[in-house]
């Protein structure tokens, strides 16, 4: 299979891989997919709790390239965004971006999921009710 | 490093042709191009007797009379061949068929095919180690039995399995013997008649010859074995294969052949030196582990699961420069991980995680050095970015972990 420039720049050179401090109350963990599945995401957001606005993103992820590179992204496109804004990205958005082929459209729909549930994390962690989610189809 | 790249070391997939089987082919498109039915002038005697030629190396290489051999499009038509052409053949005697779940597709489809044609099939399961149980092949025989097909060598993990003894046991039920020999022909010693084999597919792009021709041995004596042709037309190949011959393809088949039985004893040792050597070093980095019995092997391939690694993101590492299969099929049409893996109990992830390495006739020590570097540091880096590595570090127990399954 041939991947598009942009997922083999990202899995070359992949962004924001890394740990934030889950114990801390302004950071957020998502971590979403399975071992079984053959892709496993973990994406971690850091909130200024002042502003509101996500100041450091981080992700590990076990898989292909394409979810590699979605992950990657993600952490790109959340950092400087506030938490509301966050939840707007779409993982169409992220197809479009990496041009991603139909088989590889799951690793998008992880890292939107992989967002969220950071999000959730965060809203929890600090008083306020978890997001009901829509289920996207992988 | 000057190592030329790209690498191939997807010799279980094809073999390049050597280049003496091409210099052996090359006469018979152009200037010998004589259809080998062709009985009534010289084209055509050039031709049946280039055919015949080579149907006595084919027959050397495997201990067998020129005669059993049936000329084939390839391994799968060799498959195909044998399973219905039996199937069809011995309905009156039975049907029931024995096989096991580490087979090529070529024998698994058949075989369900062979099942919605009213037939009964067993899919024996194997060991951990990749071996079928001798004892449970032995019980699954009923008097309907008329087949058992059962590998030579893996494709994927290249364990051999116990031909001989199997074929004892089928001869003392009064049971034919099939084996998908397509690995194991070429590479390592093959007879038929002391490994007690009734029908064998093999295919020559598997051992350095053309693609496109393959041939399936039938034996003619104690006992003779018949099979139902599934291709009508002019009678072909004692009337089992219809169809015109290929005569350049079946030409280098033969000198592939020929080639081999010089060659492979030589051949076997220095591969499987540096097979070890692959894997030994490969197995330097925490959790690899080898699937596939370790001693009943092909000397040329090996099989490594990096844990916490996926299988096709780690390919991406360096497929540009090496070429390896994965043992999951994210690379191809299919997201399901390897079933021979499964079928050896490993879990999905372990099988998501493992690499195929098929070593062959032009690999060299070179590039195995070269390798063993690049997927060393791929694994590093991509262990880096993992976060079931980093749990596993951290001596979080995976299993414990609820995972959102989709």
């Amino acid at each position: 299979m041939a991947y598009s420039e942009k997922v083999l720049d990202h899995y070359q050179n992949p962004q924001n891989v890394g740990t934030l401090d889950k114990s801390k109350n302004n950071v957020g963990t998502g971590l979403v997919g399975a071992p079984e599945c053959g892709d496993v995401m973990r994406l971690q957001i850091e909130v200024d709790e002042e502003s509101g606005v996500i100041r450091d993103a981080k992700f590990k992820t076990f898989g292909c390239g394409s979810a590699i590179a979605s992950s990657s992204l993600a952490t790109e496109w959340l950092k400087g965004k506030t938490v509301d804004q966050a939840l707007e990205i779409d993982n169409m958005d992220i197809v479009e971006e990496l041009n991603l082929p139909p088989v590889k459209i799951h690793c998008s729909v992880l890292a939107e999921d992989a967002i969220k549930a950071a999000i959730n994390d965060y809203r929890v962690k600090n008083g306020m009710p978890a997001l009901e989610l829509e289920e996207k189809k992988h | 490093m000057s190592v030329k790249l790209p690498i191939y070391l997807d010799n279980n997939a094809t073999t390049p042709m050597d280049p003496r089987v091409l210099d052996a082919m090359l006469p018979y498109f152009v200037e010998k191009f004589g259809n080998a039915a062709s009985r009534s002038h010289p084209f055509g005697w050039v031709a049946e007797e280039a055919v015949d030629y080579a149907r006595e190396q084919v027959a050397k290489l495997i201990g067998a009379d020129p005669k059993e051999i049936i000329f084939t499009s390839g391994a799968t038509e060799a498959d195909n061949l044998a399973l219905k052409g039996v199937f069809e053949m011995y309905a009156s005697k039975g049907n029931h068929i024995i096989t096991c779940t580490t087979e090529h597709k070529a024998v698994l489809d058949t075989c369900k095919h062979i099942e919605k044609l009213g037939g009964q099939v067993t899919y024996l399961p194997v060991q951990p180690d990749g071996l079928i149980d001798l004892a449970e092949l032995e019980k699954a025989i009923t008097d309907k039995t008329i087949l058992i097909a059962i590998m030579y060598g893996n494709n994927e993990i290249g364990v051999i399995q116990p031909v001989k003894e199997i074929s004892q046991i089928a001869r003392k039920h009064g049971v034919l013997f099939f084996t998908d020999g397509t690995q194991a022909v070429g590479k390592i010693p093959v007879n038929v008649n002391t490994d007690g084999i009734d029908l064998m597919a093999f295919s020559a792009h598997k051992m350095y010859g053309p693609k496109g021709v393959g041939a399936l041995y039938v034996r003619r004596k104690n006992p003779r074995v018949k099979v139902t042709a599934q291709m009508d037309g002019g009678g072909h190949e004692r009337g089992m294969r219809s169809g015109t011959m290929n005569v350049p393809g079946i030409v280098g088949f033969g000198k592939a052949c020929e080639i081999a039985m010089n060659e492979m004893e030589a051949e076997a040792k220095r591969l499987s030196a540096m097979r070890d050597r692959l894997e030994n070093a490969l197995l330097e980095l925490e959790e690899a582990y080898v699937n596939g019995n370790k001693e009943h092997r092909l000397p040329h391939v090996s099989n490594i699961s990096f844990k916490y690694v996926e299988g096709e993101g780690l390919m991406m590492g360096f497929n540009k420069d090496i070429a390896v299969s994965s043992g999951s099929a994210c690379t191809s049409a299919s997201l399901e991980p390897s079933y021979v893996l499964k079928a050896l109990g490993l879990g999905d992830d372990l099988a998501h995680s493992s690499l195929r390495f098929g070593l062959g006739r032009f690999t060299t020590d070179e590039q195995i050095d070269y390798t063993i570097e690049a997927i060393k540091n791929t694994v590093l880096k991509l262990r880096e970015m993992s976060p079931l590595w980093e749990m596993f570090k951290e001596g979080v127990d995976l299993n414990s972990i609820e995972w959102a399954h989709h």
